[in-house]
């Protein structure tokens, strides 16, 4: 950083930047310091918006605000694309907060993340215009939306330790009041908001607690500071492990997710798109940014645990998802997944670099932020559809979806093109960083020592079979939700979404398409990110010929686009090879076969849970699936049955085992304590009068 | 580029043969007749004659399965070593790529059976995406087993460095990786023990439940598409594990007509012996199935940790 701020008192906003070249141009307006000045545009915007929903009447406030906040996004993307393509900025504001003011920075990898917020926002901004009119037009929300994107824009922006915790908290908040908006609608969102408040302000805990140690053993708040020092390897143990943890809850990773699922359901759809694409990647830019940037790699069994976690994440994620039937519930369980899937990723990149091997550990790093990019866009795009279904039919089970393929075309078509992406097969853009993240485990082994021989064929393992996995959920929840015929009367009278839900859900949709055929454009820009971390020399990934993926040192190629390519031209061949040869007739409309039993209803397909069940009954050591069966008989007999119930439900085993007996125990801890507080004043003058004398008695001893 | 041509050409001709072939395998070890090995295609013959049918309720997803499945059956023959080592579409898809083109098939077909809304339907598409998830880990773990040793997963790099170095098919890992293979294209293709392509069972049925909605040239695509993917799979098989006869980049006409031969006995062989040891074996139950993919998943596991500590 150049333009040192001598005088604090003196200089009120003091803003610096510096170009790839090196030379410093100080101020706003400079093209210089576009990164920077479309970053402060884009929290403008964002401030704008808030302030347009408090002021604005409810008629014309979601579009004024949605808006607002779609051009904010719009800069922040601007501001990341920048960012990454090498331009940096910083900023520092002494007056803004006390003591310690803001620092602000943009680098290759705060790029990233803030080039991802920006695009999920403008997506769901947009999306949010249409689905908010009715019911979510309050000032509240409005105005919380915008505050929200901005507090995550700040995140990855954050250049000092202050910084960043008030960004984290502020996004907390913000995400909580957005949870809780429909409140007064079920009484689940209560429940979802405490168990988000909780666990997100116990993380928050841990992160202040980690970061600050950080800042105290380097001596300076900064970033920069904290990049020079060394603090001891105990410190750095300690310091990890705490904000490794705080960061593990926000990213939703086993055994801290239970939040996660509750929460991204309850929350309105627009907002469950923010969390579930842009949110949790906060966790994984802090684990990155705190443990291979700030304490700059650290031993092997930090990322080893970081690998374990997410593969264990990547498992029980994705296993919750398959069994799940409440659509936006599933979608929440394989966010766990893909974080998961992230953090195998980040903890191999880490791994590698601790054992040496620079290359590797930059391919893995890419491969874990490419499918946070690529996750981003098809879960925008899948909770948003997920929404329109939501706002179409009043439903989100899937056992009472079904037949929106004629009713809701394009949201069908859009849901589609997501699963495809979320279940990795080509030509979707989920394949592409998971066969990224596939080759940089599986080519280790040569150079590797025991621990690789053992961590990576598990980790293989586990990607394959959360991938397969992931192709079942898909399957799932398009095939029964989206297909077939309605199930359920809600299902039976959707109808398409308005034009502003579509045109967001599109816009992600187009996203999805660019990634899976062209991720060769976005490989230079995350390189340059991962170099600045691990500190490889070159790229990773290189670009050859038509638009071939070619990797450093491993001789495995793959191209995204001619698979898109060959596939059509196959599907055009298949389509008209036949017409040569098969009879011209035209396509007989016939009856389905129903085993001659007369004509089929709705209530013989298949539904979500059945469709699960096999996979429910090969897991069932991991799941334990509970059902029972009420029989009511009769009041005059015993032998004549009046009603049969069936219940199955898959219990969150974790959460069962874990949290249910903590929770149990503060309950009685609390029952116990209202004996103490039994309603006499003279008791609680007693409490008083003891608590002081105490304090005087210890204070006596002590000094 | 001629070679690759002649690769899908022959494997596009000849899938419907390896079928009859098997058939009638399994006729003559039964004590019957059989059809003769022409008769899948006179079937599809039959099939493509008959008018297309639009079961009631159903949509386009229905009619883009069958498209789709073909669709990713010929790329995969394209990329596949059979015939050559130097398909121009080698650099395009590796094995990760190969695996998960087909199981896109089979998801575009599974999604096809939900479409209709029977019972039916929805019954095989959830057995199986079922079996399609477990089979997944395994093969991508046995691709990893296969690709340590020569550094790449691309199947040219593969087979090539097999050919280079014939011993290395004799080492535990080729071995291991090997059954495991077998396992899962067992598996995969929907044959005995796993599924049994002849029955019409309500209560054992998985590939037929699918595609039970199908009739006149859907139905023939896809049978002939399921009859590409079980020759491409077996074909595959024989050149990872017997890569002799291939033809490497750049041979004249007379190694091109050396490697179809040298193929067309390959399939023939494992198709034969696949059919014998359908004689003489029952379909397993189907919540059996699970323990005998997990077997296969716990060999590909094994061939990997070999790879790593005999290299």
């Amino acid at each position: 950083m150049t333009g040192i701020v001598t005088d604090a008192a003196m200089s009120t906003t003091l803003i610096t930047s510096v170009p790839g070249t090196g030379s410093a141009v100080t101020g706003l307006a400079d093209p210089a310091g576009a990164a920077g000045a479309s970053f402060v545009l884009a929290l403008a915007l964002c401030l704008a918006a808030a302030l347009v929903a408090l002021v604005l009447p409810g008629r014309i406030r979601p579009a004024a605000a949605g808006a607002l906040t779609a051009a904010a996004g719009a800069a922040a993307v601007v501001a990341g694309v920048r960012a990454v393509a090498g331009e940096t900025w910083s900023a520092w504001l002494p007056d803004l907060l006390p003591l310690l003011g803001v620092r602000l920075g943009l680098d290759p990898l705060g790029g990233v993340f803030l080039a991802v917020t920006g695009a999920v926002a403008v997506c769901a901004a947009i999306y949010g215009i249409g689905y908010t009119r009715h019911g979510l037009s309050g000032r509240g929300v409005q105005a919380a939306l915008p505050l929200f994107v901005a507090a995550m824009l700040l995140v990855p922006a954050a250049a000092s330790v202050s910084t960043f915790l008030v960004a984290w908290e502020l996004m907390a908040i913000a995400s909580l009041l957005l949870v809780v908006a429909e409140h007064h609608k079920r009484a689940a969102v209560g429940e979802a908001g405490l168990w988000y408040a909780v666990m997100t302000h116990l993380g928050f805990a841990v992160i202040l607690a980690g970061l600050a140690a950080l800042a105290a053993v380097s001596g300076g708040d900064a970033f920069d500071r904290i990049r020079e020092a060394t603090p001891s390897a105990a410190a750095a143990n300690l310091i990890f492990l705490a904000t490794f943890a705080g960061f593990a809850s926000k990213a939703g990773i086993v055994p801290l997710h239970v939040w996660l699922p509750r929460a991204h359901p309850e929350a309105p759809s627009q907002v469950s798109a923010l969390m579930s694409a842009a949110m949790v990647n906060m966790g994984v830019y802090g684990v990155v940014r705190v443990g291979l940037d700030l304490l700059g790699g650290g031993p092997a069994w930090w990322w080893l645990l970081v690998l374990a976690a997410g593969a264990l994440s990547a498992l029980y994620g994705i296993l919750q998802a398959v069994v799940a039937s409440d659509l936006k519930r599933l979608l929440g369980h394989s966010t766990t997944e893909n974080m998961g899937l992230v953090l195998i990723g980040v903890g191999a990149a880490g791994f590698f670099a601790a054992s040496g091997s620079r290359v590797l550990a930059a391919l893995a790093l890419v491969a874990a932020l490419l499918h946070v990019i690529n996750h981003a866009a098809f879960k925008t795009l899948l909770f948003l559809a997920a929404g329109s279904v939501l706002h179409a039919t009043g439903t989100r089970d899937l056992d009472a979806l079904g037949g929106l393929r004629e009713r809701m075309p394009y949201t069908t078509g859009l849901f589609a093109l997501g699963a495809l992406a979320a279940s990795a097969l080509p030509p979707g853009n989920g394949f592409v960083s998971e066969w990224l993240l596939l080759q940089s485990l599986v080519n280790s082994l040569p150079e590797g020592g025991v621990a690789h021989a053992v961590t990576m064929p598990l980790a293989v393992g586990v990607i394959a079979l959360s991938a397969g996995l992931a192709i079942a959920t898909f399957v799932k929840a398009f095939g029964v939700g989206f297909l077939a015929r309605p199930r359920g009367e809600g299902a039976a009278n959707a109808h398409e979404s308005p034009p502003t839900m579509l045109g967001g859900m599109l816009l992600a949709g187009a996203a999805c398409v660019a990634l899976a055929l062209a991720p060769t454009l976005l490989l230079p820009g995350l390189a340059r990110a991962v170099s600045g971390v691990v500190g490889g020399t070159g790229d990773p990934v290189t670009v050859a010929g038509a638009a071939t993926l070619r990797l450093e040192g491993i001789a495995s190629t793959i191209s995204p686009l001619l698979i898109a390519a060959w596939l059509v031209a196959a599907l055009v061949l298949v389509l008209a090879l036949p017409r040569l040869f098969a009879a011209r007739r035209a396509r007989r409309a016939a009856r389905l076969w129903d085993c001659g039993a007369g004509p089929m209803t709705a209530r013989m397909e298949y539904t979500a849970t059945s469709f699960a069940e096999p996979l429910g009954r090969v897991f069932d050591d991991v799941l334990e699936p509970e059902s029972d069966i009420d029989v009511t008989p009769l009041k005059e007999s015993a032998y004549l049955v009046e009603r049969v119930r069936f219940h199955a439900r898959v219990p969150d085993r974790i959460e069962r085992r874990l949290y249910e007996p903590v929770l149990a125990g503060f309950a009685v801890a609390g029952r116990a304590a209202t004996r103490l507080a039994n309603g006499s004043v003279h008791r609680y003058l007693a409490y008083g009068f003891y608590a002081l004398t105490g304090a005087l008695i210890l204070l006596a001893v002590l000094t | 580029m001629i070679g690759a041509i002649l690769q899908v050409v022959l494997v596009v001709a000849g899938a419907p043969l390896l079928v009859g072939l098997m058939r009638q395998v399994r006729a003559r070890m039964e004590g019957r007749a059989g059809a003769g090995v022409l008769q899948p295609w006179r079937d599809l013959r039959k099939l493509l004659r008959k008018e297309a049918i639009n079961p009631h309720g159903t949509g386009w997803v229905f009619r883009l399965a069958p498209l789709l499945l073909a669709a990713t059956a010929l790329v995969v023959t394209a990329v596949v070593p059979l015939v050559t080592t130097a398909s121009p579409l080698d650099g395009v898809a590796d094995l990760f790529a190969v695996t998960a083109l087909l199981a896109l098939g089979s998801v575009a077909l599974a999604l096809g059976g939900l479409d209709t809304g029977t019972a039916f339907g929805g019954m095989g598409a959830s057995r199986e995406v079922t079996v399609l998830a477990l089979v997944e880990p395994t093969i991508l773990l046995s691709v990893f087993a296969l690709s340590v040793r020569v550094g790449s997963t691309n199947l040219g790099a593969i087979v090539t460095s097999t050919v280079n170095d014939p011993l290395a098919v004799i080492s535990p890992v080729s071995a291991l990786a090997a059954v495991t293979l077998a396992v899962v294209i067992i598996a995969e293709t929907g044959r005995i023990p796993v599924d049994n392509p002849s029955t019409h069972l309500e209560l054992t049925m998985i590939h037929e439940a699918m595609v039970l909605e199908y009739a006149g040239p859907d139905l023939a695509l896809i049978e002939w598409a399921s009859a590409i993917r079980l020759t491409v799979l077996l074909g595959l098989l024989g050149s990872l594990f017997a890569p002799w006869g291939i033809a490497a980049a750049g041979a004249g006409p007379v190694a091109l007509l050396v490697a179809v031969l040298a193929l067309a006995v390959k399939v023939g062989v494992l198709g034969a012996l696949l059919a014998a040891g359908e004689v003489f074996m029952a379909k397993l139950r189907l919540f059996r199935i699970p323990e005998l993919l997990a077997g296969s998943f716990l060999m590909a596991l094994l061939a990997v940790a070999a790879s790593f500590f005999l290299a």
